[in-house]
């Protein structure tokens, strides 16, 4: 990471101050009002659009190594997502899931 | 009012809360553990997990920083990540705006998913609470959870360093978030937004700053609701 330490601290109070906002949003509001039903529609979608996304090239092109994809971690992939949706269990999946990362990479690397 | 007191809905909102701790103290020791790998300090690393609280936008920023995103883009891309919390205000609203300021200030400040689904579960079943007892709840299920969230961060924090390569936490990223996502695929339009981020996000990633992944998330939500909207049509 390139950041200096005054950068981080910046970013740190600006997340902070901007996740505020967001939750406190309707707490500051007097009386009932709300988004529009089209708005909140939209704002259910936020995680599953996000996160995929940010992962995926993650999974595809590791910086570990560097860039080229690998057996071991598109693995564990599967077997996390797999786990997450037959169980719904975060824990259980995040524990497969770097199991199979761990067995993949000692039998594989 | 003479069954439920507001002390006992404490009581009650506070054991509902504690099924979460399992979840959240990996969850927190792992935020510290790479946060700390990636060369945030003690302070930087706690300093975020407190003024934050929300760790998926906290890890988000975190891989953004590593990849050496602009600070803009990583500001929009974390609290992107947070958007879905306006809803969660939204929906909070009419049991909670009816009281002091700092009472609503400081709901707002706990207001992480665990605490809204159960408390709204809650508020939704009989016996219908007053509103100090819906905060005595809302309170109750928060109280162990953001503890736990600092301590974990401190724990992992401390681990952080002492890890050797071999563990590949390079990894553990990838895999909290594919973990966090996959419960939520309940739906063909939770499936849909899926996929659509990941296809655009890999095919966008050639544009700079990072902005390939903003563009996909965006267009993943409208993908979300267009096929949420073709479903309800076709079902009637």
């Amino acid at each position: 990471m390139t950041m200096s330490s005054t950068q981080i601290w910046f970013l740190i109070g600006l997340i902070a101050i901007g996740t505020y906002l967001i939750r406190f949003s309707f707490f500051g509001l007097i009386g009932n009002r709300t988004f529009p039903a089209w708005v909140l529609r939209h704002l259910r979608y936020t995680p599953v659009a996000i996160l995929p996304g940010l992962v995926a090239p993650l999974v595809l092109w590791p910086q570990a190594t560097g860039g080229q994809p690998d057996a071991a971690r598109l693995l564990a992939a599967l077997v996390t997502i797999g786990l997450g949706t037959i169980t719904r269990n975060i824990l259980v999946s995040i524990l497969g899931g770097a199991a199979t990362l761990y067995t993949g990479l000692s039998v594989i690397g | 009012m003479s069954a439920t007191t507001t002390k006992s809905v404490y009581r009650q909102g506070f054991r509902d809360g504690l099924p979460f701790l399992i979840v959240a103290l990996p969850f927190g020791m792992l935020f510290g553990v790479v946060a700390t790998e990636a060369g945030m300090t003690l302070a930087q690393t706690m300093g975020f997990s407190i003024a934050v609280i929300a760790g998926a936008a906290q890890f988000t920023a975190l891989q953004l920083m590593q990849e050496n995103a602009p600070v803009l883009i990583i500001l929009a891309t974390s609290l992107a990540v947070n958007l879905r919390m306006a809803m969660y205000s939204a929906s909070l609203a009419p049991h909670l705006s009816n009281a002091p300021l700092w009472k609503r200030a400081l709901a707002a400040y706990v207001l992480v998913d665990q605490v809204y689904a159960v408390s709204l579960a809650r508020y939704d079943r009989p016996p219908e609470l007053n509103t100090p007892q819906k905060y005595a709840y809302y309170f109750g299920v928060a109280t162990p959870l953001v503890p736990m969230w600092y301590g974990a961060t401190f724990l992992g924090a401390r681990m952080g360093a002492g890890i050797p390569p071999e563990f590949a936490l390079d990894f553990a990223v990838p895999i909290t978030f594919l973990a966090l996502v996959a419960p939520m695929l309940r739906t063909v339009a939770h499936l849909a937004a899926a996929l659509t981020s990941v296809v655009l996000s890999l095919a966008l990633a050639f544009l700079p700053l990072n902005l390939g992944l903003l563009i996909a998330a965006l267009l993943a939500m409208v993908a979300g609701v267009q096929v949420e909207l073709w479903m309800e049509r076709k079902s009637k």
